[in-house]
Protein backbone atom coordinates (compact mmCIF):
# COMPACT_ATOMS: atom_id res chain seq x y z
CA UNK A 1 0.00 0.00 0.00
CA UNK A 2 2.82 2.35 0.88
CA UNK A 3 4.46 2.03 -2.52
CA UNK A 4 1.11 2.33 -4.29
CA UNK A 5 0.38 5.48 -2.31
CA UNK A 6 3.71 7.10 -3.12
CA UNK A 7 3.58 6.16 -6.80
CA UNK A 8 0.06 7.56 -7.10
CA UNK A 9 0.90 10.70 -5.18
CA UNK A 10 3.96 11.20 -7.32
CA UNK A 11 1.86 11.22 -10.48
CA UNK A 12 -0.63 13.62 -8.92
CA UNK A 13 2.12 15.91 -7.67
CA UNK A 14 3.70 16.11 -11.11
CA UNK A 15 0.45 17.58 -12.39
CA UNK A 16 -0.23 19.82 -9.40
CA UNK A 17 2.66 21.85 -8.03
CA UNK A 18 0.61 22.73 -4.97
CA UNK A 19 0.82 19.17 -3.64
CA UNK A 20 3.46 18.81 -0.96
CA UNK A 21 4.59 15.70 0.90
CA UNK A 22 5.99 16.23 4.38
CA UNK A 23 7.57 13.44 6.36
CA UNK A 24 8.63 13.46 9.98
CA UNK A 25 11.90 11.69 9.19
CA UNK A 26 10.39 8.34 8.28
CA UNK A 27 10.18 6.44 5.01
CA UNK A 28 13.79 5.38 4.56
CA UNK A 29 14.43 4.74 0.87
CA UNK A 30 10.81 5.00 -0.17
CA UNK A 31 10.90 8.65 -1.19
CA UNK A 32 14.05 8.56 -3.30
CA UNK A 33 12.30 8.70 -6.64
CA UNK A 34 9.68 11.20 -5.50
CA UNK A 35 12.32 13.42 -4.01
CA UNK A 36 14.49 13.26 -7.07
CA UNK A 37 11.62 14.13 -9.39
CA UNK A 38 9.86 16.64 -7.15
CA UNK A 39 12.44 18.21 -4.85
CA UNK A 40 10.36 21.33 -4.28
CA UNK A 41 7.34 19.29 -3.26
CA UNK A 42 9.06 17.31 -0.56
CA UNK A 43 9.95 18.33 2.96
CA UNK A 44 11.45 16.39 5.84
CA UNK A 45 10.76 18.31 9.04
CA UNK A 46 12.73 15.95 11.22
CA UNK A 47 11.37 13.99 14.15
CA UNK A 48 8.74 16.57 14.99
CA UNK A 49 5.18 15.52 14.30
CA UNK A 50 3.54 18.45 16.06
CA UNK A 51 5.53 20.89 13.98
CA UNK A 52 4.91 18.82 10.85
CA UNK A 53 1.17 19.16 11.30
CA UNK A 54 1.34 22.84 12.20
CA UNK A 55 3.58 23.62 9.21
CA UNK A 56 1.25 21.58 7.00
CA UNK A 57 -1.68 23.64 8.23
CA UNK A 58 0.12 26.89 7.59
CA UNK A 59 0.98 25.81 4.05
CA UNK A 60 -2.52 24.50 3.44
CA UNK A 61 -4.00 27.81 4.55
CA UNK A 62 -1.81 29.40 1.88
CA UNK A 63 -3.25 27.20 -0.84
CA UNK A 64 -1.26 23.98 -0.71
CA UNK A 65 -2.52 20.42 -0.43
CA UNK A 66 -0.22 18.91 2.13
CA UNK A 67 0.26 15.23 2.89
CA UNK A 68 1.86 14.55 6.26
CA UNK A 69 3.51 11.18 6.49
CA UNK A 70 4.80 8.97 9.23
CA UNK A 71 4.26 5.52 10.63
CA UNK A 72 1.94 3.97 13.18
CA UNK A 73 0.62 6.50 15.73
CA UNK A 74 3.17 9.23 15.12
CA UNK A 75 1.29 11.29 12.51
CA UNK A 76 -1.99 10.98 14.44
CA UNK A 77 -1.84 10.52 18.20
CA UNK A 78 1.46 12.33 18.70
CA UNK A 79 0.06 15.49 17.12
CA UNK A 80 -3.64 14.94 17.64
CA UNK A 81 -4.34 18.42 18.90
CA UNK A 82 -2.61 19.99 15.91
CA UNK A 83 -4.83 17.87 13.67
CA UNK A 84 -7.92 18.89 15.62
CA UNK A 85 -7.33 22.56 16.38
CA UNK A 86 -5.10 23.64 13.52
CA UNK A 87 -5.92 21.49 10.51
CA UNK A 88 -9.50 20.30 10.99
CA UNK A 89 -11.00 23.38 12.65
CA UNK A 90 -9.66 25.54 9.85
CA UNK A 91 -10.77 23.14 7.13
CA UNK A 92 -7.16 23.00 6.00
CA UNK A 93 -6.21 20.66 3.16
CA UNK A 94 -3.99 18.50 5.30
CA UNK A 95 -4.01 14.81 4.45
CA UNK A 96 -2.60 12.79 7.32
CA UNK A 97 -1.09 9.52 6.15
CA UNK A 98 -0.14 6.76 8.56
CA UNK A 99 1.78 3.79 7.27
CA UNK A 100 1.32 0.70 9.37
CA UNK A 101 -2.28 0.31 10.44
CA UNK A 102 -3.01 -2.26 13.13
CA UNK A 103 -0.20 -4.79 13.60
CA UNK A 104 1.70 -3.92 10.43
CA UNK A 105 4.70 -3.21 12.63
CA UNK A 106 3.75 -5.93 15.07
CA UNK A 107 7.23 -6.97 16.11
CA UNK A 108 8.26 -3.41 16.92
CA UNK A 109 6.04 -3.40 19.98
CA UNK A 110 3.11 -1.56 21.50
CA UNK A 111 4.34 1.91 20.50
CA UNK A 112 4.05 0.87 16.85
CA UNK A 113 0.67 -0.82 17.02
CA UNK A 114 -1.89 1.53 15.45
CA UNK A 115 -4.94 0.06 17.10
CA UNK A 116 -6.96 3.07 18.26
CA UNK A 117 -6.41 5.48 15.40
CA UNK A 118 -9.67 4.92 13.57
CA UNK A 119 -11.80 5.58 16.62
CA UNK A 120 -9.82 8.64 17.56
CA UNK A 121 -9.63 10.15 14.10
CA UNK A 122 -13.26 9.54 13.32
CA UNK A 123 -14.26 11.35 16.48
CA UNK A 124 -12.71 14.58 15.24
CA UNK A 125 -15.35 16.66 13.47
CA UNK A 126 -14.96 17.38 9.79
CA UNK A 127 -12.17 14.86 9.23
CA UNK A 128 -12.56 12.36 6.40
CA UNK A 129 -11.33 8.91 7.46
CA UNK A 130 -10.24 6.39 4.85
CA UNK A 131 -8.78 2.95 5.41
CA UNK A 132 -8.20 1.07 2.15
CA UNK A 133 -8.10 -2.71 2.01
CA UNK A 134 -6.37 -3.29 -1.29
CA UNK A 135 -3.95 -1.71 -3.72
CA UNK A 136 -6.66 -0.44 -6.02
CA UNK A 137 -8.45 1.26 -3.13
CA UNK A 138 -5.16 2.80 -2.02
CA UNK A 139 -4.53 4.29 -5.44
CA UNK A 140 -8.06 5.56 -5.84
CA UNK A 141 -8.25 6.88 -2.28
CA UNK A 142 -5.03 8.83 -2.75
CA UNK A 143 -6.49 10.46 -5.86
CA UNK A 144 -9.81 11.09 -4.18
CA UNK A 145 -8.29 12.73 -1.11
CA UNK A 146 -6.57 15.35 -3.24
CA UNK A 147 -10.02 16.37 -4.39
CA UNK A 148 -11.67 16.08 -0.98
CA UNK A 149 -11.68 19.47 0.74
CA UNK A 150 -10.48 19.72 4.31
CA UNK A 151 -8.54 17.46 6.60
CA UNK A 152 -8.39 13.75 5.86
CA UNK A 153 -6.84 10.67 7.39
CA UNK A 154 -5.49 7.86 5.24
CA UNK A 155 -4.60 4.69 7.11
CA UNK A 156 -2.36 2.38 5.12
CA UNK A 157 -1.54 -1.20 5.99
CA UNK A 158 1.38 -3.47 5.34
CA UNK A 159 -0.95 -6.26 4.25
CA UNK A 160 -3.48 -5.88 1.47
CA UNK A 161 -5.95 -7.87 -0.57
CA UNK A 162 -4.34 -7.27 -3.94
CA UNK A 163 -6.61 -5.71 -6.52
CA UNK A 164 -10.27 -6.20 -5.65
CA UNK A 165 -11.65 -3.83 -8.26
CA UNK A 166 -14.46 -4.94 -10.50
CA UNK A 167 -14.46 -4.09 -14.21
CA UNK A 168 -15.45 -0.47 -14.69
CA UNK A 169 -15.82 0.14 -10.98
CA UNK A 170 -15.73 3.73 -9.80
CA UNK A 171 -14.27 4.53 -6.40
CA UNK A 172 -16.17 6.96 -4.26
CA UNK A 173 -15.28 8.28 -0.82
CA UNK A 174 -18.12 7.39 1.54
CA UNK A 175 -19.37 4.48 -0.53
CA UNK A 176 -18.84 0.96 0.79
CA UNK A 177 -18.03 -1.81 -1.66
CA UNK A 178 -19.99 -5.05 -1.72
CA UNK A 179 -17.28 -7.45 -2.75
CA UNK A 180 -19.19 -10.69 -2.29
CA UNK A 181 -22.87 -11.34 -2.50
CA UNK A 182 -24.47 -13.63 0.06
CA UNK A 183 -27.56 -14.01 2.21
CA UNK A 184 -26.42 -15.98 5.24
CA UNK A 185 -24.64 -13.19 7.07
CA UNK A 186 -22.55 -10.12 6.29
CA UNK A 187 -18.92 -9.61 7.10
CA UNK A 188 -18.10 -5.91 7.23
CA UNK A 189 -14.45 -4.98 7.26
CA UNK A 190 -11.94 -2.19 6.77
CA UNK A 191 -8.22 -2.08 6.02
CA UNK A 192 -5.71 -4.65 4.89
CA UNK A 193 -7.32 -7.32 7.03
CA UNK A 194 -9.70 -7.64 4.08
CA UNK A 195 -7.33 -10.36 2.89
CA UNK A 196 -8.23 -12.47 5.94
CA UNK A 197 -11.91 -11.80 5.35
CA UNK A 198 -11.76 -12.91 1.73
CA UNK A 199 -9.92 -16.08 2.73
CA UNK A 200 -12.55 -16.74 5.39
CA UNK A 201 -15.30 -16.14 2.84
CA UNK A 202 -13.84 -18.82 0.56
CA UNK A 203 -13.55 -21.34 3.35
CA UNK A 204 -17.05 -20.70 4.63
CA UNK A 205 -18.40 -21.22 1.16
CA UNK A 206 -16.37 -24.27 0.24
CA UNK A 207 -16.22 -26.11 3.54
CA UNK A 208 -19.47 -25.04 5.17
CA UNK A 209 -21.72 -23.97 2.33
CA UNK A 210 -22.25 -20.63 4.01
CA UNK A 211 -22.58 -17.71 1.67
CA UNK A 212 -21.58 -14.49 3.35
CA UNK A 213 -21.95 -11.05 1.97
CA UNK A 214 -18.66 -9.16 2.22
CA UNK A 215 -18.81 -5.40 2.53
CA UNK A 216 -15.56 -3.52 2.50
CA UNK A 217 -15.73 -0.12 4.13
CA UNK A 218 -12.81 1.97 2.94
CA UNK A 219 -14.43 5.16 4.22
CA UNK A 220 -15.34 5.32 7.88
CA UNK A 221 -16.24 8.96 7.51
CA UNK A 222 -18.32 9.70 5.57
CA UNK A 223 -19.92 6.32 6.11
CA UNK A 224 -22.23 4.33 3.86
CA UNK A 225 -25.16 3.84 6.24
CA UNK A 226 -27.43 2.47 3.56
CA UNK A 227 -25.18 -0.45 2.72
CA UNK A 228 -24.90 -1.42 6.37
CA UNK A 229 -28.63 -1.16 7.00
CA UNK A 230 -29.25 -3.31 3.92
CA UNK A 231 -26.84 -5.89 5.31
CA UNK A 232 -28.64 -5.89 8.65
CA UNK A 233 -32.08 -6.28 7.16
CA UNK A 234 -31.25 -8.59 4.26
CA UNK A 235 -28.79 -10.96 5.90
CA UNK A 236 -29.87 -10.65 9.52
CA UNK A 237 -26.37 -10.87 10.94
CA UNK A 238 -23.21 -8.81 10.88
CA UNK A 239 -19.66 -9.65 11.87
CA UNK A 240 -17.31 -6.69 11.79
CA UNK A 241 -13.59 -7.27 11.29
CA UNK A 242 -10.96 -4.64 11.97
CA UNK A 243 -7.34 -4.62 13.08
CA UNK A 244 -8.15 -2.15 15.80
CA UNK A 245 -9.63 -2.19 19.27
CA UNK A 246 -13.29 -3.11 19.22
CA UNK A 247 -14.18 0.18 20.87
CA UNK A 248 -15.13 3.05 18.63
CA UNK A 249 -13.87 1.78 15.31
CA UNK A 250 -15.73 0.00 12.54
CA UNK A 251 -17.67 -2.34 14.83
CA UNK A 252 -18.81 0.47 17.05
CA UNK A 253 -19.75 2.52 14.04
CA UNK A 254 -21.86 -0.27 12.54
CA UNK A 255 -23.61 -0.81 15.86
CA UNK A 256 -24.34 2.90 16.23
CA UNK A 257 -25.81 3.17 12.76
CA UNK A 258 -27.96 0.05 13.08
CA UNK A 259 -29.34 0.94 16.50
CA UNK A 260 -29.94 4.57 15.70
CA UNK A 261 -31.92 3.57 12.61
CA UNK A 262 -33.92 0.96 14.51
CA UNK A 263 -32.51 -1.83 12.39
CA UNK A 264 -30.20 -3.89 14.59
CA UNK A 265 -29.12 -7.15 13.01
CA UNK A 266 -30.40 -10.13 14.94
CA UNK A 267 -26.87 -11.45 15.21
CA UNK A 268 -23.86 -9.25 15.73
CA UNK A 269 -20.24 -9.65 16.68
CA UNK A 270 -17.19 -7.43 16.54
CA UNK A 271 -13.81 -8.95 15.74
CA UNK A 272 -10.95 -6.76 16.85
CA UNK A 273 -8.47 -6.28 19.65
CA UNK A 274 -9.98 -6.94 23.07
CA UNK A 275 -8.68 -7.11 26.59
CA UNK A 276 -6.03 -4.43 26.65
CA UNK A 277 -2.84 -3.60 24.84
CA UNK A 278 -1.15 -6.18 22.66
CA UNK A 279 1.98 -6.76 24.66
CA UNK A 280 3.16 -9.79 22.72
CA UNK A 281 5.07 -9.03 19.57
CA UNK A 282 5.28 -10.83 16.29
CA UNK A 283 4.44 -10.60 12.64
CA UNK A 284 1.14 -9.14 11.54
CA UNK A 285 0.01 -12.66 10.67
CA UNK A 286 1.03 -14.02 14.06
CA UNK A 287 -0.64 -11.25 16.01
CA UNK A 288 -3.88 -11.57 14.06
CA UNK A 289 -3.97 -15.23 15.02
CA UNK A 290 -2.97 -14.58 18.60
CA UNK A 291 -5.59 -11.89 19.12
CA UNK A 292 -8.41 -13.74 17.36
CA UNK A 293 -8.79 -11.70 14.22
CA UNK A 294 -7.33 -14.06 11.65
CA UNK A 295 -9.08 -16.05 8.95
CA UNK A 296 -9.69 -18.84 11.49
CA UNK A 297 -11.25 -16.48 14.00
CA UNK A 298 -13.52 -15.00 11.35
CA UNK A 299 -14.65 -18.44 10.19
CA UNK A 300 -15.34 -19.52 13.76
CA UNK A 301 -17.26 -16.36 14.59
CA UNK A 302 -19.47 -16.75 11.54
CA UNK A 303 -20.09 -20.44 12.26
CA UNK A 304 -21.11 -19.73 15.83
CA UNK A 305 -23.41 -16.90 14.88
CA UNK A 306 -25.03 -18.84 12.08
CA UNK A 307 -25.59 -21.81 14.42
CA UNK A 308 -27.50 -19.50 16.74
CA UNK A 309 -29.68 -18.14 14.03
CA UNK A 310 -33.37 -18.22 14.70
CA UNK A 311 -36.07 -18.11 12.05
CA UNK A 312 -36.19 -14.77 10.29
CA UNK A 313 -39.76 -14.11 11.36
CA UNK A 314 -39.03 -14.40 15.07
CA UNK A 315 -38.46 -11.51 17.44
CA UNK A 316 -36.50 -8.64 15.93
CA UNK A 317 -34.80 -7.91 19.21
CA UNK A 318 -31.03 -7.76 19.16
CA UNK A 319 -29.55 -11.13 19.99
CA UNK A 320 -26.73 -10.78 22.44
CA UNK A 321 -24.05 -13.20 21.45
CA UNK A 322 -21.09 -14.18 23.51
CA UNK A 323 -18.28 -15.82 21.69
CA UNK A 324 -15.75 -16.06 24.46
CA UNK B 1 4.56 48.97 4.09
CA UNK B 2 1.30 50.68 4.85
CA UNK B 3 1.95 53.24 7.54
CA UNK B 4 -1.32 54.52 8.91
CA UNK B 5 -1.88 57.83 10.60
CA UNK B 6 -3.21 56.16 13.69
CA UNK B 7 -1.80 57.47 16.95
CA UNK B 8 -0.72 54.18 18.44
CA UNK B 9 -0.71 55.60 21.97
CA UNK B 10 -4.38 56.49 21.64
CA UNK B 11 -5.02 53.16 19.95
CA UNK B 12 -3.40 51.29 22.86
CA UNK B 13 -5.50 53.24 25.37
CA UNK B 14 -8.65 52.36 23.44
CA UNK B 15 -7.62 48.72 23.29
CA UNK B 16 -7.19 48.52 27.05
CA UNK B 17 -10.53 50.19 27.72
CA UNK B 18 -12.29 47.81 25.33
CA UNK B 19 -10.53 44.81 26.87
CA UNK B 20 -11.58 45.91 30.34
CA UNK B 21 -15.17 46.37 29.23
CA UNK B 22 -15.24 43.09 27.34
CA UNK B 23 -13.71 40.94 30.04
CA UNK B 24 -15.73 42.52 32.83
CA UNK B 25 -18.98 42.44 30.94
CA UNK B 26 -18.49 38.88 29.80
CA UNK B 27 -16.89 37.70 33.03
CA UNK B 28 -13.80 36.32 31.33
CA UNK B 29 -10.21 36.08 32.52
CA UNK B 30 -6.81 37.05 31.15
CA UNK B 31 -7.09 40.81 31.40
CA UNK B 32 -3.50 40.93 32.68
CA UNK B 33 -2.23 38.99 29.67
CA UNK B 34 -4.15 41.24 27.27
CA UNK B 35 -2.90 44.44 28.91
CA UNK B 36 0.71 43.30 28.82
CA UNK B 37 0.64 42.99 25.03
CA UNK B 38 -1.73 45.88 24.29
CA UNK B 39 1.08 48.17 23.16
CA UNK B 40 2.49 45.50 20.84
CA UNK B 41 -0.94 44.95 19.32
CA UNK B 42 -1.51 48.69 19.01
CA UNK B 43 1.76 49.14 17.14
CA UNK B 44 1.12 46.13 14.90
CA UNK B 45 -2.51 46.88 14.02
CA UNK B 46 -2.17 50.64 14.17
CA UNK B 47 1.10 50.95 12.34
CA UNK B 48 3.29 48.05 11.25
CA UNK B 49 1.09 45.33 9.77
CA UNK B 50 0.35 45.55 6.06
CA UNK B 51 -3.39 44.86 6.19
CA UNK B 52 -6.58 46.06 4.59
CA UNK B 53 -9.74 45.92 6.72
CA UNK B 54 -11.82 45.94 3.54
CA UNK B 55 -9.98 42.89 2.23
CA UNK B 56 -9.26 40.64 5.19
CA UNK B 57 -8.01 37.85 2.90
CA UNK B 58 -5.90 40.11 0.69
CA UNK B 59 -3.20 37.77 -0.65
CA UNK B 60 -0.27 40.06 0.13
CA UNK B 61 -1.29 41.03 3.65
CA UNK B 62 1.03 40.44 6.56
CA UNK B 63 -0.17 37.50 8.62
CA UNK B 64 -0.60 37.87 12.35
CA UNK B 65 -1.18 34.86 14.57
CA UNK B 66 -2.05 35.23 18.22
CA UNK B 67 -0.56 32.07 19.63
CA UNK B 68 -1.32 33.18 23.19
CA UNK B 69 -4.98 32.87 22.30
CA UNK B 70 -6.18 33.61 25.83
CA UNK B 71 -5.48 37.29 25.22
CA UNK B 72 -7.89 37.26 22.29
CA UNK B 73 -10.00 40.15 23.60
CA UNK B 74 -7.20 42.53 22.71
CA UNK B 75 -6.99 41.31 19.10
CA UNK B 76 -10.75 41.37 18.71
CA UNK B 77 -10.71 44.98 19.89
CA UNK B 78 -7.91 45.88 17.49
CA UNK B 79 -9.73 44.30 14.55
CA UNK B 80 -12.98 46.05 15.43
CA UNK B 81 -11.28 49.41 15.85
CA UNK B 82 -9.59 48.96 12.49
CA UNK B 83 -12.94 48.19 10.88
CA UNK B 84 -12.75 44.45 10.27
CA UNK B 85 -16.05 44.14 12.08
CA UNK B 86 -18.36 46.27 14.17
CA UNK B 87 -17.18 47.69 17.48
CA UNK B 88 -20.64 46.95 18.88
CA UNK B 89 -19.91 43.25 18.49
CA UNK B 90 -17.14 43.46 21.09
CA UNK B 91 -19.54 43.46 24.01
CA UNK B 92 -20.85 40.04 22.96
CA UNK B 93 -17.44 38.67 23.97
CA UNK B 94 -17.67 35.52 26.10
CA UNK B 95 -21.46 35.62 26.07
CA UNK B 96 -24.07 33.12 24.90
CA UNK B 97 -24.22 32.77 21.15
CA UNK B 98 -21.17 34.93 20.42
CA UNK B 99 -18.33 34.04 18.07
CA UNK B 100 -15.99 36.15 20.19
CA UNK B 101 -14.75 33.27 22.31
CA UNK B 102 -12.45 33.71 25.27
CA UNK B 103 -9.63 32.28 23.16
CA UNK B 104 -9.25 33.85 19.76
CA UNK B 105 -11.27 32.27 16.95
CA UNK B 106 -11.35 32.86 13.21
CA UNK B 107 -14.91 31.62 12.83
CA UNK B 108 -17.21 34.53 12.21
CA UNK B 109 -14.42 37.01 12.83
CA UNK B 110 -12.80 38.49 9.71
CA UNK B 111 -9.13 39.30 10.19
CA UNK B 112 -8.32 36.48 12.60
CA UNK B 113 -5.83 34.24 10.81
CA UNK B 114 -5.83 31.33 13.23
CA UNK B 115 -7.95 30.07 16.09
CA UNK B 116 -5.81 29.25 19.06
CA UNK B 117 -6.23 28.64 22.76
CA UNK B 118 -4.08 25.62 23.31
CA UNK B 119 -0.58 27.00 23.66
CA UNK B 120 2.30 26.06 21.41
CA UNK B 121 0.43 25.91 18.10
CA UNK B 122 0.88 29.30 16.48
CA UNK B 123 4.56 29.25 15.67
CA UNK B 124 4.39 26.02 13.66
CA UNK B 125 1.45 27.26 11.63
CA UNK B 126 3.21 30.58 11.15
CA UNK B 127 6.32 28.71 10.02
CA UNK B 128 4.23 26.91 7.43
CA UNK B 129 2.84 30.21 6.17
CA UNK B 130 6.33 31.70 6.01
CA UNK B 131 7.63 28.61 4.21
CA UNK B 132 4.78 28.93 1.69
CA UNK B 133 5.56 32.61 1.17
CA UNK B 134 9.15 31.76 0.30
CA UNK B 135 8.06 28.98 -2.04
CA UNK B 136 5.59 31.33 -3.75
CA UNK B 137 8.01 34.29 -3.89
CA UNK B 138 5.60 36.37 -1.82
CA UNK B 139 6.75 39.29 0.26
CA UNK B 140 4.33 39.14 3.12
CA UNK B 141 5.64 38.67 6.63
CA UNK B 142 4.29 36.38 9.32
CA UNK B 143 4.09 37.64 12.90
CA UNK B 144 3.39 35.24 15.73
CA UNK B 145 2.66 36.56 19.20
CA UNK B 146 3.73 34.17 21.95
CA UNK B 147 3.53 34.40 25.70
CA UNK B 148 6.49 33.62 27.90
CA UNK B 149 4.80 30.77 29.72
CA UNK B 150 3.91 29.35 26.34
CA UNK B 151 7.60 28.83 25.66
CA UNK B 152 7.38 25.84 28.03
CA UNK B 153 5.62 24.01 25.20
CA UNK B 154 8.08 21.79 23.34
CA UNK B 155 6.25 22.25 20.05
CA UNK B 156 7.53 25.82 19.92
CA UNK B 157 11.08 24.59 19.95
CA UNK B 158 10.33 22.22 17.08
CA UNK B 159 9.14 25.24 15.10
CA UNK B 160 12.11 27.32 16.22
CA UNK B 161 14.49 24.66 14.88
CA UNK B 162 12.54 24.28 11.66
CA UNK B 163 12.24 27.93 10.75
CA UNK B 164 15.91 28.66 11.39
CA UNK B 165 16.94 25.63 9.34
CA UNK B 166 14.86 26.90 6.43
CA UNK B 167 16.07 30.50 6.78
CA UNK B 168 12.55 31.87 7.18
CA UNK B 169 13.56 35.49 7.59
CA UNK B 170 9.99 36.53 6.81
CA UNK B 171 8.91 35.06 10.15
CA UNK B 172 8.76 37.13 13.33
CA UNK B 173 8.08 35.70 16.75
CA UNK B 174 7.17 38.22 19.43
CA UNK B 175 7.38 37.09 23.01
CA UNK B 176 5.30 39.00 25.51
CA UNK B 177 7.86 38.55 28.26
CA UNK B 178 5.95 39.78 31.30
CA UNK B 179 7.64 37.18 33.46
CA UNK B 180 4.47 35.95 35.11
CA UNK B 181 2.60 32.85 34.05
CA UNK B 182 -0.73 31.57 35.25
CA UNK B 183 0.20 30.28 38.71
CA UNK B 184 3.49 31.95 39.52
CA UNK B 185 6.39 33.95 38.11
CA UNK B 186 8.12 32.32 35.14
CA UNK B 187 11.40 32.15 37.05
CA UNK B 188 9.75 30.09 39.78
CA UNK B 189 7.90 27.82 37.35
CA UNK B 190 10.24 26.77 34.56
CA UNK B 191 12.88 29.43 34.11
CA UNK B 192 13.56 30.62 30.57
CA UNK B 193 16.81 32.47 31.14
CA UNK B 194 19.18 32.98 29.46
CA UNK B 195 16.26 33.46 27.10
CA UNK B 196 17.72 35.48 24.26
CA UNK B 197 20.79 33.24 24.20
CA UNK B 198 18.54 30.26 23.65
CA UNK B 199 16.93 31.82 20.58
CA UNK B 200 20.30 32.94 19.30
CA UNK B 201 21.74 29.48 19.76
CA UNK B 202 18.82 28.11 17.75
CA UNK B 203 19.75 30.35 14.83
CA UNK B 204 17.38 33.29 15.30
CA UNK B 205 18.09 37.01 15.16
CA UNK B 206 17.15 38.48 18.52
CA UNK B 207 15.85 41.95 19.28
CA UNK B 208 15.07 42.89 22.87
CA UNK B 209 12.77 45.83 23.32
CA UNK B 210 10.68 47.55 25.94
CA UNK B 211 7.32 46.11 24.98
CA UNK B 212 5.55 49.29 26.05
CA UNK B 213 7.78 51.65 24.07
CA UNK B 214 6.08 52.23 20.76
CA UNK B 215 9.10 53.70 19.04
CA UNK B 216 11.21 50.68 19.92
CA UNK B 217 8.49 48.33 18.72
CA UNK B 218 8.02 50.25 15.47
CA UNK B 219 11.74 50.23 14.81
CA UNK B 220 11.96 46.49 15.46
CA UNK B 221 9.04 45.69 13.15
CA UNK B 222 10.38 48.04 10.47
CA UNK B 223 13.65 46.16 10.21
CA UNK B 224 12.53 42.63 9.40
CA UNK B 225 14.53 40.56 8.87
CA UNK B 226 16.80 41.76 11.61
CA UNK B 227 19.45 39.56 10.02
CA UNK B 228 19.17 38.25 6.48
CA UNK B 229 18.47 34.55 6.35
CA UNK B 230 17.29 34.28 9.95
CA UNK B 231 13.88 34.42 11.51
CA UNK B 232 13.55 37.25 14.01
CA UNK B 233 12.39 37.07 17.59
CA UNK B 234 11.37 40.28 19.29
CA UNK B 235 11.61 39.67 22.99
CA UNK B 236 9.34 42.33 24.37
CA UNK B 237 9.92 43.02 28.06
CA UNK B 238 6.52 43.88 29.42
CA UNK B 239 4.56 44.32 32.62
CA UNK B 240 1.64 42.01 33.14
CA UNK B 241 -1.54 44.02 33.66
CA UNK B 242 0.15 47.16 32.32
CA UNK B 243 -2.06 50.25 32.58
CA UNK B 244 -3.91 49.59 35.82
CA UNK B 245 -1.75 50.02 38.90
CA UNK B 246 -3.32 47.32 41.03
CA UNK B 247 -3.16 44.79 38.20
CA UNK B 248 0.46 45.35 37.31
CA UNK B 249 2.97 42.62 38.05
CA UNK B 250 0.55 40.37 39.83
CA UNK B 251 -0.24 36.71 39.34
CA UNK B 252 -3.80 37.39 40.54
CA UNK B 253 -4.87 39.30 37.45
CA UNK B 254 -4.08 36.50 35.09
CA UNK B 255 -7.48 35.03 35.95
CA UNK B 256 -9.33 37.66 37.97
CA UNK B 257 -12.16 39.65 36.42
CA UNK B 258 -12.65 43.28 37.41
CA UNK B 259 -16.09 43.81 38.91
CA UNK B 260 -17.79 46.65 40.79
CA UNK B 261 -15.37 49.05 42.42
CA UNK B 262 -12.37 47.34 40.87
CA UNK B 263 -13.84 47.87 37.43
CA UNK B 264 -14.59 51.52 38.14
CA UNK B 265 -11.10 52.14 39.49
CA UNK B 266 -9.47 50.39 36.53
CA UNK B 267 -11.53 52.36 34.02
CA UNK B 268 -10.68 55.65 35.77
CA UNK B 269 -6.96 54.86 35.55
CA UNK B 270 -7.13 53.85 31.86
CA UNK B 271 -9.15 56.89 30.89
CA UNK B 272 -6.83 59.24 32.76
CA UNK B 273 -3.79 58.16 30.75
Amino acid sequence: MRDAFIATLSELAKKDKKIILITADLGFGVFNKYREELPKQFLNVGVAEQNMTGVATGMALEGYTVFTYSIANFPTLRCLEQIRNDAAYHGANVKVVAIGGGFSYGALGMSHHATEDLAIMRAIPEVTVVSPGCIWETQRATEALVNTPGTCYLRLDKSNAGDTSLPGEVFQIGKARRLKEGKDLTIVTTGGILCEVLAAFDRLQKEHQINCRVVNVHSLKPFDEEEILSAASETGGIVTVEEHVVEGGLGGLVAEICLENGQPPRLFHRIGLRGGFASKVGSQEYLRKHYDMSEDAIVNAVLRLVSQRRPLDSSQELKVTTLH
Amino acid sequence: MSITNIDTQVFAKQLRIHVLNMTSSGGSSHVGAAFSMADIIAVLYGHSLKIDPQLPKWADRDRFILSKGHAGACVYAALALRGFFSVDKLLTHYKDGSYLSGHVSHKGNPGVELSTGSLGHGLSVGSGMAYAAKADNKNYRVFVQLSDGECDEGSNWEAILFSAHHHLDNLVAIVDYNKIQSLAPVAETVGLEPFSDKWRAFGWAVREVDGHNHEELKAAFASIPAETGKPTVVIAHTIKGRGVSFMENTVLWHYRTAKGEEFDAALRELEAK
